[in-house]
């Protein structure tokens, strides 16, 4: 069983997000990069995967500030192979990421043949959760997104996959492989990886590069045209004073939106 | 190319356990008399599968992997107690507890989920709370007085305080840092912080197993050390104070270090003129085991609340080397679910019922952990009516006529 991990740094949110000057991006220089957390958990079901059928787990991302911890990671967690495009240029949309994973998966590279491609069901940048079918699309394969539960036949020929709908209703889908999963979450929660395993990761394992650069990488179909930061519309009134006061004007609210 | 199978078999970090026993710092492992004193004193000893005396005898015995099995030892809150007790003076929390639960953290199955967090967090913004670092310093504008931010203004500086995460980030801690700097002021203290640049010490990381982690913010902040001059290094944390002192020198680091409560202690004859307002409490002095137990800090914090106006001291049941750690430690500050999950008692409610018992109405304490710790454990006693917490740093402050 082969596996493809399709993964993706994004902004962290919990450092400060910036726009850019020329007001259509966030600001580089202001960002810190994370894996994309639905992206962790492709990763961990994979591996889990892994545990269970054997076989192998490639872990595939683009170039991006902090990737490379995010790919030692990989590796240390259970990765066999880590996998890097370089070349893109910075930036680029889900159809290009989607067009040049589905470059390099078709074949040349020596990326394995994969049974199964995984990627998270959606990333900061791709709330749509375009990845996985256009990367189906592009290959010619099955796609399943929203996928909690990877379940592969005894023949490894198809699998049984459940999908998450509203109201906590699943539904299972029986998938021929190869296919294409939009991973929602592992079974389990990504695993811990001690620091000591990535260090010694860093040391041993090595990043294959995947170069782009002589690609023709094609036009973007869409156009940001102007990012802003969300505006405050309105404030909380608080309420100040002795309790009785605060009382009182409790009280007048209430009445004046007639609820006394 | 390396594989997962090579990152797995490499040779395991640290100490591995076949060689633990050959160690110098170990041999007296070999003397181990098997009393069981270590077991009888640990505060979760009874709970344990493989309390220390059991560790050593199956070490001995060769049936560590049991051990390692086992995730018994994240029971372990670091609390020195067993090593001060060991009539052989065995450094079971100092070399041999460590060793041994970084190969259980490397054996363990699923690490609970608080503690992951923590630790990732740890590692990727310096603070186990996943703060961002630029708000590290964000409490210094509420001070009332000036800090100085080395980073902005690097000059030399006599003491380069080390606020630590939990008084950087959690407001009773920020309500300590605070505290401590209008101190640091009216003792006219050369004194300035590293603001946003400051990282965690690690101590926790280190004595839960995680060696990794441990050793990546040592290396970082040795060198953020040298990027500037100072006489000494004075920290808020017990932990980081620890850190410092017994485990940084091994990488070479050689500054004096303190810790806020023996270095404001040392400081006394200058600051008793400025105790003024009398403070009718009755205090209970809580031996946090960093300051205590492992670096005999025992008198300092208690001849600092003697020198408030006012304040009477009473002890509880235990007290100095007998304190009942508050189950911070050694990663137990992530671990509250998972103590609950084994249906352990939380040490800080143990710890909390000896305070309510004393009568006091004020718990002192000198280690950033135990604010948050007992002020909660007092919420699900239902003794937060009888009973406030403060750090020994606030009761000064509040002494001070200029204090808050």
């Amino acid at each position: 069983m082969n596996i493809t991990v399709l993964l993706r740094m994004v902004p962290d949110v919990v450092e400060e997000l910036e726009i850019a000057p020329d007001g259509r991006r966030l600001d580089d220089e202001m960002l810190r990069m994370i894996l994309s957390e639905s992206d962790d958990h492709a990763l961990e079901q994979a591996l889990l995967l892994k545990e269970c059928l054997g076989g192998s787990v490639t872990a595939i991302a683009p170039e991006a500030s902090e990737v490379n911890d995010a790919l030692y990671t990989a590796v240390a967690k259970g990765a066999d192979r880590a996998m890097k495009l370089t070349g893109l240029a910075a930036g680029g949309s889900t159809t290009v990421l989607a067009r040049a994973f589905a470059r390099v998966l078709s074949g040349g590279a020596g990326v394995v043949p994969a049974d199964l491609i995984l990627t998270g069901v959606q990333a900061h940048d791709d709330l749509d959760g375009l990845l996985a079918p256009l990367v189906a699309h592009h290959l010619g394969l099955p796609h399943v997104s929203i996928v909690t539960r990877v379940q592969v036949a005894a023949d490894r020929k198809t699998a049984i996959v459940a999908r998450e709908y509203p109201g906590g209703v699943h539904g299972e889908f029986e998938v021929p492989l190869p296919a294409v999963l939009g991973i929602q979450a592992a079974e389990k929660p990504p695993r811990y990886v001690p620091v000591a395993k990535v260090r010694a990761a860093m040391k041993s394992a090595r990043i294959e590069e995947l170069d782009q650069a002589a690609w023709e990488v094609p036009p973007a179909q869409i156009e940001v045209l102007r990012m802003d930061k969300p505006e405050v519309s309105s404030h909380a009134e608080m309420i100040e004073g002795t309790p009785d006061a605060m009382a009182l004007r409790v009280c007048e609210i209430l009445d004046a939106r007639g609820l006394l | 190319m390396g594989t997962a199978a090579d990152v797995a078999g490499a040779a395991a970090p640290g100490i591995a356990i076949e060689t633990l026993v050959r160690l110098p710092e170990n041999k007296d492992i070999l003397s181990c008399i098997q009393c069981g004193t270590c077991a009888a004193t640990c505060p979760y000893g009874e709970s344990m599968k493989y309390p220390p005396r059991r560790i050593i005898a199956m070490l001995r015995a060769g049936l560590i992997d049991q051990v390692l099995a086992s995730d018994s030892l994240l029971l372990c809150v670091g609390c020195y107690a067993c090593m001060a007790k060991c009539p052989r003076g065995i450094r079971l929390t100092e070399v041999l507890l460590p060793a041994v639960k970084e190969q259980v953290f490397v054996h363990l199955a699923e690490t609970p989920a608080e503690l992951q967090k923590a630790l990732e967090n740890t590692l990727r913004y310096g603070n186990p709370m996943g703060e961002p670092s630029r708000k590290r310093a964000a409490w210094v504008k509420t001070a009332g007085v000036p800090i100085r931010i080395l980073a902005a203004d690097p000059r030399p500086t006599d003491v380069l305080w080390i606020v630590e995460c939990q008084n950087s980030y959690h407001p009773r801690g920020q309500d300590i840092s605070r505290a401590t700097a209008r101190l640091f002021h009216a003792l006219e203290i050369d004194f300035a912080i590293l603001g946003n640049e400051e990282k965690c010490a690690g101590e926790c990381a280190r004595l839960l197993g995680e060696a990794g982690l441990f050793e990546t913010l040592m290396d970082y902040n040795i060198a953020l050390f040298q990027k500037y001059r100072f006489n000494r290094i004075v920290t808020s944390g017990a932990h980081a104070y620890d850190a410092f002192r017994h485990l940084y020198p091994a990488m070479g680091f050689d500054r004096p270090v303190d810790h806020t409560t023996p270095f404001l202690a040392r400081s006394l004859d200058r600051l008793r003129p400025r105790l003024t307002r009398k403070l009718n409490y009755r205090v209970t002095y809580h031996d946090a085991c960093c300051l205590g137990r492992h670096n005999g800090f025992y008198e300092e914090p208690r001849r600092l609340l003697g020198a408030i106006p006012g304040v009477k001291l009473v002890e509880m049941v235990h007290n100095r080397v007998n304190s009942v750690c508050c189950g911070g430690g050694g990663g137990g500050m992530w671990l509250d679910t998972y103590f609950k999950s084994r249906g352990v008692e939380r040490l800080s409610e143990r710890r909390v019922k000896e305070a309510l018992a004393t009568g006091a109405d004020v718990l002192a304490v000198s280690c950033p952990y135990e604010v948050s710790r007992f002020e909660d454990a007092l919420k699900v006693l239902g003794g937060d009516s009888r009973m406030v917490v403060k750090d020994v740093v606030e009761l000064l402050d509040e002494a001070m006529e200029t204090g808050q």
